[in-house]
Formats: structure tokens, C-alpha cells, sequence
């Protein structure tokens, strides 16, 4: 069958004309864009900008003032929900529960609604799926340690490790590396960068390191005031004034990465 | 170097931790001969001699009047007291402070309404529990649980709000129900912090159970020595005391490890 009108394919994010305000100081005004899946978009600029505003907005914890977010063309409700996974820069991890339950509890959330624990062969089950995903991001000699016996990179490893076995569709993650030392971030930034192109994730994330937003990101947006009135700083939100795709996201899904690609420079 | 710099070594410490128990006997003692030295028929600072006959009589001679070894009996009667009245505290404590912690709309109602009840000198409605729960072992429960429940009300829902809110947003993402939220993360978490605020409690809960033993009661630590208070028999009051105090110590010690033992993960990372 023939079909006549050429559909673009839905974005997985769509974000339409989005203010947040807190009483008089406006932090964000008339963001407007898409996301489409497979992309890993980072987000950068200044401390307090309002690009952490904006990841709460995403993942449902704080509403808008004006203008909405669609999800696959559903209006977020503002509730985080599993549909974003997140890794926070800290606390992400719960302390009174072993490495290997910090990564099962997603799944008994799921498979077990009242007594929130799987038994027999079904416990044996989740507990190999967790046992490969600790096993993925280099954590199954540590399974059975508490997160404080864990150093910040390992308890970053399983913070992610913690979101990505219930398979979110979008993973959102708020400066995660930035308590961390150089090295160790660095080797989770190659971490991240496998995880994305392995399991086909879309990634947002808000950082204030540039390198790290153009290493990471195949698209990088940067968060910073376009109109300043310097009686009144807080009379102009923020608004996206660089959009930089970096690679092409299915080239990294694939496997190879792309060439650099044109610069888009609002206004 | 200044004065907060100096730290006393291992050995020291336990010397200088022995040491105030010393002098106090010393000084008792010295007093207690002075006393008896004047007046051998005093009663007022007793001998090793007469408080050990007293010991002897209280927990080894079956008592004249009821063939009782009265220092167990009381100190059963007592300790079942507090055991039944924190017990109650801490399990309503638990359950309303998690509620008005993580329930805003729970909050709302019953925040306030623990903010003042707390307020409420528990000694001061001791004669309205005699009247409405009787002088028999109920209106001694309420009274030990008046004084230390809207403690640890107040201090649950302070802890369950110290929870990082990242920690409720990460489970929120997992997919995790209200319910699950309560099961796996928040009341975990507090349980320890439960047994912290129980142990605290402890101490106000002997006051409020030595005071109603004391007013109305048939038998109790605090029953007897109020009772012999009336012959002015110190030889029976001292050793009850020092025996009060090592009970509460050893609760309060057994509390503590008990917190180790049961959440190895907690203060750590603290």
C-alpha cells in the first residue's frame, strides 16, 4: 500500500515551548526541541543556568511553568516514572542493601508488587541477570559488599548498573562523574559510551565539563542566557544557544563513530 | 600545646574513667564512719556491712510477710512494665513517624497535632490516666508510652525526611509503588535510627514508670523504694538504685550492639 503523506518519525522527546519560573526569577524560558531516540545528548553551561532545572523537569520531578514535554507523543505527568532511569552525582545508591539487592531491587519492584521479593527459581533468575550486569560494568567481585565499602567510581558503576536492568528508555544522568577523580572518570566515560552504543540507549545528560560533553554527546546543547538586563539578572531565563550535533547516533549505535558534523547556531 | 591537644593514652583512659567511682565510695565511706563513729544507730549513711545484709535479705531471704524474694519480684514487675510500654511507643512511633514523613497528605493532618502533643508534661496528666485507666498496670503503660512515644514520632519523621530525596526519586524511576517505597527504602533505613531514638527514650521511660510505681503500685523498683523511704531505710534504697542504674546501663548497652549487629551498614557512612 501506498502511502501519501511522508510521516517523520515521532521524537522520543519532544519539549515545546518550556518556561520554569520560581516566583520572579525566570530560570528557563521557550526551550523548544526534540530528541530522538539512540541520540546522546549532553547538556552544558554554567552553574546554575538551570540545566539541572531542566533534567528535574524531564525526569517528572519538578513541572514546568508554561509549555510541555511529550515522551512518544504522551504529555509527562510530573511523577518520575521507569520509562528514565537516572544516576544522580551522589545518593544514588541504596546503603543498607548489598551491591547485587541494589541491582535486583528494580526487578522485584516489578515482579513482586506486595512482598517485593522474588523466591525459587524466579529469585535464581533475576539473580543471574544481575549477576551479568554487575559483571558488564566490572562489579561482580564486589556483589555482596554495602555501597559504603565501594569507592565513588564503583558506586557510580552501580548506580547505572541499577537503572539499566529494568531497561529504561531513556537514561538521565545529573553531572554523575563530577565528584569523581580523573582517572576513574575517564574510565567511565568509556563505560558510558559502550552502554550506550550496546544497549541502544538515549542518554541526557547535564554536565559543566566541556570535553566531557563533547567526548560523550552526539549532540551537545549548550544552556546559557540570551537576553541579559543587568538590572535585573534574574529577569531573563536561559535558553539553548548552541546546538552542536557531534556524531551521528547510529553510526556510534553501529559501532563506528562518525565525522564531525556542521555547527547550528541559534540566533 | 593547647589544652584540647592533649589526649590521655589507653591505659589512662581507663584510670581516669574508674577513678570518680572511687572517690565517690571514698567519700561515702569516710562520711558513713563519721556518721556511725557519732551515732551507731544512724541510718542515714549505712555501712558495706548493713547494705550488704540488706542486699542479702531483699534478693535471698523469702520475704516475712509473703514468702516472696522481693528485689526479682519487683524487678520483674518492672522491667515487664517498661518492656510493654516502650514497646508500644516505639511500634506507634515507628508507624506514625514513617507516615507523616513520606505521606504529605498523612503530614498534614497529624504534623501538627504531635508537635503539640509532645508539648504535653506527661507528669501533669498522670492523675487523669489513674482516673480514666484505673491505679492497675494499664495507666502505667500509657504513662511510660505519654512520655516517650511523641519522642519518637517526632524523630522518625525527622529521620525519614533525612532520607536523601535522590535516594526516593531513584526508586520512583525503578518503578516502585508507595508501598514498596515503604517496604524496601524507607523502613530499612529507619530501624536503626528506631533503635537509636528507643535507646534514648529509655531514660525518660524509667522516670515516668518509677514515678506511677511510686504514686500507685503493688510492686515495682520504684514501688519499694518509695515504700521503705518511710523508715528512712537507706541500707534498701542504695543498692536499689545502684541495681536501677546497671539495668538501664545494660539496656542501653545491648540496644547498641544490637544496632551493630543487626545493620551492619549503618554509621559507616555517617
Amino acid at each position: 500500500m501506498l502511502s501519501l503523506v511522508w510521516e517523520e518519525p515521532v521524537s522520543l522527546i519532544r519539549i515545546s515551548k518550556l518556561w520554569k519560573s520560581y516566583g520572579a526569577k525566570n530560570v528557563l524560558e521557550g526551550l523548544d526541541f526534540s530528541i530522538d531516540a539512540n541520540e546522546f545528548v549532553t547538556i552544558v553551561g554554567a552553574s546554575g543556568c538551570g540545566k539541572t532545572t531542566f533534567l528535574r523537569m524531564i525526569l517528572g520531578e519538578e513541572e514546568p511553568s508554561r509549555g510541555s514535554i511529550e515522551i512518544d507523543g504522551e504529555k509527562l505527568i510530573a511523577e518520575p516514572g521507569k520509562d528514565r532511569g537516572v544516576v544522580f552525582q551522589r545518593y544514588s545508591v541504596f546503603p543498607h542493601l548489598t551491591v547485587l539487592e541494589n541491582v535486583m531491587l528494580g526487578l522485584e519492584f516489578a515482579g513482586s508488587k506486595i512482598l517485593c521479593r522474588g523466591f525459587g527459581s524466579v529469585r535464581r533468575h533475576w539473580t543471574q541477570r544481575c549477576r551479568e550486569m554487575l559483571d558488564r560494568v566490572g562489579l561482580l567481585a564486589s556483589a555482596n559488599d554495602y555501597p559504603n565499602a565501594l569507592s565513588g567510581g564503583m558506586q557510580q558503576r552501580l548506580a547505572l548498573s541499577q537503572s539499566l536492568v529494568v531497561a529504561p528508555r531513556i537514561l538521565l544522568l545529573d553531572e554523575p562523574f563530577g565528584a569523581l577523580d580523573p582517572g576513574i572518570r575517564s574510565d567511565m566515560h568509556v563505560l558510558v559510551r559502550e552502554l550506550h552504543r550496546e544497549l541502544g540507549l538515549t542518554v541526557l545528560m547535564v554536565t559543566h565539563d566541556i570535553s566531557e560533553s563533547f567526548y560523550l554527546g552526539t549532540r551537545v546543547l549548550v544552556l546559557d542566557k540570551i537576553r541579559i538586563d543587568p538590572h535585573d539578572p534574574d529577569l531573563y531565563g536561559a535558553n539553548i544557544t548552541y546546538d552542536i550535533p557531534v556524531r551521528n547516533p547510529l553510526d556510534d549505535i553501529a559501532g563506528t563513530f562518525g565525522e564531525e558534523r556542521g555547527v547550528t547556531q541559534y540566533e | 600545646m593547647r589544652i584540647i591537644n592533649h589526649r590521655p593514652s589507653r591505659g589512662i583512659s581507663y584510670f581516669t574513667a574508674i577513678l570518680p567511682f572511687v572517690l565517690l565510695i571514698v567519700v561515702y565511706a569516710v562520711f558513713s564512719d563519721a556518721r556511725l563513729e557519732a551515732n551507731p544507730d544512724d541510718k542515714l549513711l549505712p555501712d558495706a556491712t548493713s547494705l550488704g545484709n540488706a542486699v542479702h535479705r531483699m534478693a535471698f531471704e523469702p520475704s516475712k510477710r509473703t514468702g516472696e524474694l522481693l528485689l526479682w519480684k519487683d524487678t520483674v514487675a518492672s522491667l515487664t512494665r517498661l518492656f510493654i510500654g516502650l514497646s508500644i511507643s516505639a511500634f506507634i512511633g515507628l508507624t506514625v513517624g514513617v507516615f507523616n514523613g513520606i505521606v504529605p497528605w498523612f503530614s498534614a493532618f497529624w504534623t501538627p497535632f504531635v508537635r503539640v502533643l509532645s508539648m504535653i508534661p506527661p507528669m501533669a496528666i498522670l492523675p487523669i490516666l489513674f482516673i480514666v485507666f484505673g491505679l492497675g498496670e494499664l495507666s502505667k503503660y500509657v504513662l511510660i508510652i505519654f512520655g516517650t512515644a511523641p519522642f519518637i514520632m517526632r524523630d522518625m519523621e525527622q529521620r525519614v525526611r533525612e532520607l536523601p530525596h535522590e535516594q526516593i526519586i531513584k526508586a520512583q524511576t525503578l518503578d516502585a509503588t508507595t508501598w514498596q517505597i515503604l517496604l524496601r527504602v524507607v523502613l530499612p533505613q529507619v530501624m536503626p535510627r528506631l533503635l537509636e531514638a528507643v535507646r534514648l527514650t529509655t531514660g525518660a521511660a524509667w522516670l515516668f514508670l518509677i514515678a506511677a510505681e511510686a504514686i500507685a503500685s503493688t510492686e515495682g523498683l520504684g514501688y519499694r523504694i518509695f515504700l521503705v523511704r518511710r523508715y528512712l531505710a537507706m541500707d534498701v534504697i542504695l543498692p536499689y538504685v545502684i541495681w536501677i542504674t546497671l539495668l538501664a546501663f545494660v539496656m542501653d548497652f545491648s540496644l547498641r550492639r544490637l544496632n551493630t549487629l543487626c545493620f551492619p551498614w549503618f554509621g559507616k557512612n555517617r
